[in-house]
């Protein structure tokens, strides 16, 4: 028996020791928002955050973390609002199929909780573990820059609001 | 950057559609589907690069507890494959395996432990064969047996030998003509998601969702092997994590979930591990190739021969169309006034070689651009200039046969020229800068089944306001569900996010045929123009016969006068391409309704004491014809630059003793966000006559000229050509101490081979300009 609090809830579960965070979260929890590339650690996309701090969920263990706060995809809007990040990613174009990102969007978080205002080369540096494929990378750089700028202005997007912006979607 | 004004929706930077379910993580793949009673799936697969299989025990792993299925080849012997004319592949093979990573077995099981260890318990007797790795020993007589039983001589797969207008005479009047060999190493998509199928089997009726970027050839796939008719299939396309060609074939797992499910009547999901990825493959071609190009002295070319051998794999997956790829396009680029093309494939004991972002024209268009910076430099006369002096003219059509509308090479060079000072660059050793071009198709011309039918449809249907379009176009994160939305709302006066979207299943949506070869903006586009036109012309109807007009009525209004008038609201619009092709065997491929083109400079340092290359910055203009989304038009412009810019500093795919030397994301080198320099993009609008709104493609187009521009800024840096993909440290000290003994400053391949390629056919050059009625005539 495990007990896990993901997303601020605490669950306990019976598991197989061997299986990893990542498989408990997607297949028990049904938390299949994080996602999986490898499964050995080498391409960032199953990051999620364990006490604000990034780390690949295929090589953790649940009962390493126990008592400890996760944080997944999930966790990172309030309600249907989404997270800054999240929204400026969908504004600029951040996602193209989306299957990085979640990792992404946690990384970037633990970054600006601990620098507001990052660099470029401080972004390349903190997501430098975690592969995209799709967009090179350009406007994932830009879209941590306009929520690091929001985020640390308190400025409102100008989209927030508009139906079928700042809202979650069906599809 | 014309007449943009016009538009509500068409050029304006709109977020996706489907954005937020991509931030969320609400955004359903295959892989997050469990359906209850849901068996997992574990493929066994061929240890050995080349053997025959002796015999295949799998009772052990059918007495395990929780399996619940074995299936081996001679559960589905029929043969299938993208290609009409290469049905060589086997879901399972029962005889004979062909490269390590062969599926030969499957077991379903309650869980994914129990089916791999129940893989680990089938007991297979192989009688080993030598494998075959190279273009060399394909060339060359079998130690022990041919890897397939067609094709031929030898491990030849497929030979072609082309000539348009009078080459030897081109050749004869040169006044300076230069041979070269290029290499290309092979490399592979990488897509994040790793392939994944869940099958149902249900009132007789299978379901299969699948991380595909073609659900009608899935389908068609399906329905053969499984014997099945297509009314009995319904694939649709899950939300899809990446495919850049690498989800372009039908697979195996596809096949394999759905007989285990019509066996078991349950629920069944494949999901492929990171190196069963590297080995389901379809990637680049390593391509082998030899040009030889003759010029004035003012540098215009009077002829062309381009020789071509790639290295297939082992079976045949698109590898006919990559082969006539990598001869199509030179011409569409410069103007060349005979031109003979020599092209061969070869198949291998690897995993099979296919489409990958650019199809068979990453490869000449590598060799070709830096043949011809050669050739200036031969002559004394500026590079850019030589190439700007033979870019083809708009509304052209070139000597074979490829039918040439609208064309911003000299508006893209322009910019980039500009932008990145190349002209004024500064002139010191390790720092350089390098410029090529390129050019893509919006969509092939031809479809894979030579038919006359649409190669994309769209329906639309308005109830009580609602607006619903359906296509069977597949969303692979390029944005074409945003496209189609932006498309109908134009039209009809609403917003994007007005329009619910039904798109990528068989059995709710009109075909469309998949996203490969940039087509789904041209197609689907104009498909859905042509519905979204219908149905405004209806709503339009309705309200001037209530004596209003449309502009004065909600959208609301309308459509309840309209459905009043009519009854039940649907309309239909299809896209069929022009019959452009040429008149001669083998002129399907590289004809498009509408070519991309691109210019690119990339600016690098170059430390010739480790070979070291830092990326400093990429400038690149791509001629789109007009931008739907230019947000999305700039996303996959600088995921293009991203790719080509992996493909010619570190990615490849090789081999030792038959097994794939990294079959994992760490060794199997990809560029991070550290590796990756700044873009500056701009968007070139020649309005295409023929394209929606007149747009072109963006999604492959711009990788093209990235790889060869790399290759030039090494020489500017250096002093020494590369003429290999992936430019590596290693090869670039390697030339350089070549230089330093006094050798030639290159490092490339010396020679290519002798290839026994047929007789020449001979064929004779349309007339060479287009008037715009002439252009949609032929």
């Amino acid at each position: 028996m495990v007990a896990l609090e993901v997303n601020g809830e605490r669950t306990e579960l019976l598991l197989p020791v061997h299986k990893t965070l990542l498989e408990v979260l997607r297949e028990d929890m049904q938390l299949t928002g994080t996602k999986h590339g490898c499964e050995l650690g080498e391409c960032g996309t199953c990051t999620v955050l364990v006490d604000g701090k990034p780390e690949l969920s295929c090589l953790l263990l649940p009962i390493q973390i126990e008592g400890r706060a996760v944080t997944t995809v999930e966790g990172l809007a309030s309600g249907s609002r989404l997270h800054p990040l999240q929204q400026a990613f969908a504004e600029l174009g951040a996602a193209q199929c989306g299957y990085c990102t979640p990792g992404i969007l946690l990384a970037s978080k633990s970054l600006l909780d601990t620098n507001q205002r990052p660099t470029r080369d401080e972004i390349r540096e903190a997501l430098a573990g975690n592969l995209c494929r799709c967009t090179g990378y350009m406007k994932i750089l830009e879209a941590i820059e306009l929520a690091a700028e929001r985020m640390s202005t308190h400025s409102p997007s100008p989209l927030a609001g508009k139906e079928g912006m700042g809202r979650i979607s069906d599809r | 950057m014309t007449d943009n004004g016009r538009y509500a929706v068409i050029g304006k930077p709109l977020p996706k559609v489907d954005a937020a379910s991509r931030v969320t993580g609400q955004a359903v793949y295959a892989d997050d589907m469990l359906l209850p009673r849901t068996l997992h799936c574990r493929i066994l697969r061929s240890p050995h690069p080349h053997a025959r299989i002796v015999s295949i025990d799998t009772s052990a792993a059918r007495r395990m507890p929780g399996v619940h299925a074995v299936i081996t080849g001679a559960d589905l012997p029929i043969k299938f494959g993208i290609l009409p004319v290469t049905q060589d592949e086997r879901a399972l093979e029962h005889e004979k395996v062909r490269y390590v990573g062969d599926p030969i077995a499957a077991v379903a099981a309650t869980d994914e432990e129990i089916a791999a260890a129940a893989c680990d318990a089938i007991a297979v007797e192989y009688q080993v064969l030598e494998p075959v790795m190279s273009i060399d020993a394909a060339l060359g007589r079998p130690k022990d047996e041919r890897i397939q039983d067609y094709g031929g001589p030898n491990n030849i797969h497929k030979l072609v030998a082309l000539e348009f207008g009078d080459v030897d005479g081109g050749f004869a009047r040169a006044d300076h003509v230069r041979e070269d060999v290029f290499f290309f190493q092979g490399n592979t998509h990488l897509p994040m998601e790793q392939h994944s199928a869940v099958a149902t089997y249900i009132d007789g009726k299978v379901t299969l969702w699948s991380s595909t970027q073609v659900v009608h050839y899935v389908h068609r796939a399906l329905a053969k092997v499984l014997e099945l008719p297509m009314n009995r299939i319904r694939v649709i396309g899950a939300a899809h994590g990446g495919g850049f060609g690498g989800k372009t074939d039908p697979f195996a797992h596809e096949i394999i979930v759905a007989k285990l499910a019509m066996i078991t009547g349950r629920p069944v999901k494949c999901t492929l591990t990171r190196e069963e990825v590297f080995y389901a493959h379809r990637g680049r071609h390593p391509v082998l190739m030899w040009v030889r190009t003759g010029v004035t002295s003012d540098g215009r070319i009077t002829a062309m021969h381009f020789k071509s051998a790639l290295d297939g794999g082992a079976y045949g997956s698109y590898g006919v169309a990559s082969t006539f790829y990598t001869g199509a396009l030179q011409t569409v680029t410069y103007d060349i006034p005979a031109y003979r093309f020599e092209g061969c494939r070869v198949f291998t004991n690897k995993p099979p070689c296919g489409p990958k972002r650019g199809h068979g024209t990453p490869q000449p268009r590598f060799a070709i651009e830096l043949h011809l910076e050669k050739i200036a430099r031969d002559l004394g006369i500026d590079p850019v200039e030589m190439k700007r002096a033979n870019f083809v003219k708009p509304m052209t059509r070139t000597v074979n046969w490829m039918r040439v509308t609208s064309c911003g090479l000299e508006e893209c060079t322009e910019l980039v020229m500009k932008a990145s000072g190349y002209r004024e660059r500064e002139r010191r050793s390790g720092r350089g800068m390098g410029f090529a071009i390129s050019s893509y198709l919006s969509g092939a011309g031809t479809a894979i089944y030579w038919n006359d039918m649409p190669h994309s449809e769209v329906q639309i249907k308005v109830d009580r306001g609602g607006v619903t379009a359906y296509c069977g176009a597949m969303d692979i994160g390029q944005g074409s569900d945003s496209v189609l939305a932006a498309v109908v709302a134009e039209e009809l006066g609403l917003q994007p996010k007005d329009i619910r979207l039904v798109t990528a299943d068989t059995d709710t949506t009109p075909i469309d045929l998949g996203s490969y070869s940039s087509r789904v903006t041209f197609m689907a586009g104009n498909a859905a123009l042509e519905a979204a036109r219908k149905m405004r012309a209806l709503l339009v109807e309705a309200v001037e016969a209530s004596g209003r007009k449309y502009e004065e009525v909600s959208f609301e209004e309308a459509s309840v006068l309209a459905e009043a008038r009519f009854g039940t609201l649907t309309t239909a619009g299809s896209y069929t391409p022009p019959k452009i092709a040429g008149p001669y065997k083998g002129s399907g491929v590289g004809p498009s309704p509408a070519y991309s083109y691109s210019a690119c400079v990339v600016d690098l340092d170059a430390d010739p004491r480790t070979g070291l290359i830092h990326l400093n910055k990429v400038w690149i203009a791509h001629d789109v014809g007009r931008a739907i989304n230019p947000l999305l038009v700039e996303g996959q412009v600088e995921g293009s630059v991203y790719m080509g810019l992996g493909e010619a500093l570190m990615e490849e795919q090789t081999f030792r003793k038959g097994l794939h030397k990294w079959p994992s994301m760490l060794e199997y080198k990809s560029p991070t966000f550290l590796d990756m320099p700044d873009v500056e993009t701009f968007i070139v609008e020649t309005n295409d006559p023929e394209g929606p709104y007149g747009a072109k493609e963006a999604g492959q187009g711009p990788l093209l000229p990235v790889i060869p521009a790399v290759n030039a800024a090494v020489f500017d840096a250096l002093g020494i050509w590369v003429d290999e993909v992936p430019v590596t440290p290693e090869k670039i000290v390697e030339a350089l101490r070549r230089r330093d003994k006094g050798e030639p400053p290159r490092y490339g391949p010396q020679r290519f081979p002798e290839i026994p390629y047929p007789p020449t056919i001979k064929v004779d050059p349309p007339p060479r300009d287009l008037d715009r009625a002439a252009a949609a005539s032929i």
